[in-house]
């Protein structure tokens, strides 16, 4: 039996493999990203960070390998760690005939969410007035993916999965997605971002992992959001309407210090991945 | 399990009362093949009535595959389905919720498809709690065998032509049961001739609510 995770570790993966079929969507990889901490997790089409996203979600089951998610065994207590994440993914995850209203109402009680957090999260995106009463199908796909930030923001869950989080958002809904990363990094939440683009999203992150070939190959650290010093229980979920808890004092290298922008290969003890490997979308 | 449980049936009927599938497509549909059933008999009133009780459990199994793969569908279109995955809702809720919801709509149906009988095959009701019970007991079986399969074909790209493949033989006790027990009804028999199918009626529906509840979370993390 594979040892308990660290209390301080949101995101555990030892030596993790998942299969699509007979195609590798993971091929053992070793993550630890501590709680509180904001992680890019980096990499070409294909290289396997949505499905990195997804076996931490529980969506895809390990082959073999370790995986804790927030100090839980995914195998063993599903429910309850999915009540404790959020996943923003390429799907949206609506009703066509539910209002926007009724999406997020339905997607928050769902989680067993507090409902009195989706009035300022649907404010928060511009979901207010009409919108807010349109049904879901007759959305653009931007307006969709800011539906699903709402249920995300409106939960707030302890770890925040997050894959490609720009992709169909115009510029004003970027910087809010930004706000809110910034302000659940800051209130203590775990966020994971995978992005092919890194760009965009590296000043939200204090470190990055590059993913290919189903692998963690690289490290580096980044001058975002960094991990505080002494991560204990999980934060309490702060309300998006609440402004958050003054972030935390930063124990990693200070931006720009020893260490910011240098690459650490991991893994390099392990030969680098071979044959195809599946990208679930 | 039981707020669950409401939550999804809640939100599945509000979706169908917005949509209308079943009242605009399942409905017609199930009365179309009630007419057909009855151009396929020809104009013997009494070769019609004799045959109304089989005629409308098959137009109701065909009217629940309909029914379930609406269901299924409202939930494999933009990733609904890992959408509820991901918020940890109870699956043995997900599943009596959506069987619920299911169940509403073929009480619906059946009381449709049940005028349709009375008026195109001349049918005479001589029991009238017989055919509500066995309804009701019918519908419960039909819904608990259906969102059972319907979870089980949900994630394979043949699952239309599978559902119907894999229901139908195992909802042939509800057709049996419910086709005897109208016969009973109709034909002014005592209640005593269709009690034992009544009690067929009770087990299947036990045995398969239990399966439900505890097989729809495996199949819904595998399928």
């Amino acid at each position: 039996m594979a040892p308990a995770a660290l209390p301080s570790s949101a995101v555990s993966l030892r030596d993790a493999v998942a299969l699509s079929g007979r195609f590798p969507l993971l091929a053992g990889v070793d993550l630890e990203v501590a709680v509180g901490e904001t992680v890019l997790v980096e990499g070409p089409n294909g290289a396997g960070k949505t499905s990195l996203l997804r076996v931490c979600a529980g969506l895809v089951p390990l082959a073999s390998g370790h995986l804790s998610i927030l100090g839980l065994d995914l195998s063993h207590h599903r429910v309850d760690v999915r009540r404790r994440l959020g996943m923003l993914s390429h799907s949206s995850h609506l009703y066509d005939d539910l209002t926007v209203r009724e999406n997020v109402r339905f997607a928050v009680r769902a989680a067993g969410g507090d409902v009195a957090r989706i009035e300022p999260a649907l404010a928060r995106w511009g979901l207010v007035g009409r919108l807010a009463k349109t049904q879901a199908g007759r959305l653009s796909a931007g307006q969709r993916r800011r539906v699903a930030l709402a249920v995300l923001t409106a939960r707030w869950p302890e770890l925040w999965l997050l894959d490609e989080p720009h992709a169909g958002l115009d510029a004003s809904a970027r910087a809010l997605l930004d706000e809110a990363v910034t302000e659940a990094a800051a209130s203590g939440v775990t966020v994971l971002i995978a992005s092919h683009e890194p760009g965009p999203v590296e000043s939200l992150a204090g470190r990055a992992v590059t993913v290919t070939g189903g692998r963690v190959t690289a490290e580096r650290t980044l001058a975002g959001h960094v991990v505080p010093a002494a991560p204990s229980a999980p934060a309490a979920p702060v309300a998006p309407s609440t402004p958050a808890a003054a972030p935390p004092a930063p124990s990693a290298p200070a931006p720009g210090g020893p260490g910011a922008g240098r690459h650490v290969p991991a893994g390099a003890d392990r030969p680098a991945a071979t044959g195809p490997v599946a990208h679930v979308a | 399990m039981w707020r669950d449980a409401v939550l999804v049936a809640g939100k599945d009927l509000r979706i169908e009362t917005r949509s209308r599938v079943a009242l605009s497509q399942v409905a017609p549909f199930g009365i179309v093949a009630l007419v057909l059933f009855a151009f396929a008999l020809g104009p013997d009133r009494q070769v019609m009535a004799k045959g109304a009780p089989g005629l409308f459990w098959v137009a109701v199994l065909f009217c629940t595959v309909l029914a379930i793969q609406r269901s299924v569908s409202v939930e494999s279109a933009d990733g609904a389905r890992d959408g509820l995955r991901l918020s940890g809702i109870d699956p043995a809720g997900l599943y009596l919720g959506k069987a619920f919801a299911v169940a509403v709509q073929l009480v619906v149906l059946e009381f449709l498809l049940a005028v349709g009988v009375i008026l195109l095959y001349g049918a005479h009701v001589e029991v009238p709690w017989m055919i509500v019970v066995s309804c009701v007991l019918g519908t419960i079986g039909l819904a608990a065998t259906g969102t059972l399969y319907g979870a089980l074909s949900a994630g394979l790209r043949v699952r239309e032509t599978l559902l119907p493949f894999l229901l139908l033989p195992i909802a042939a006790p509800v057709l049996l049961a419910g086709t005897k027990i109208w016969q009973a009804a109709l034909a002014g028999g005592t209640p005593g001739d269709g009690t034992q199918w009544l009690r067929l009626l009770v087990v299947f529906d036990a045995v398969y609510l239990a399966i439900g509840v505890a097989l729809f979370g495996p199949i819904q993390e595998t399928a």
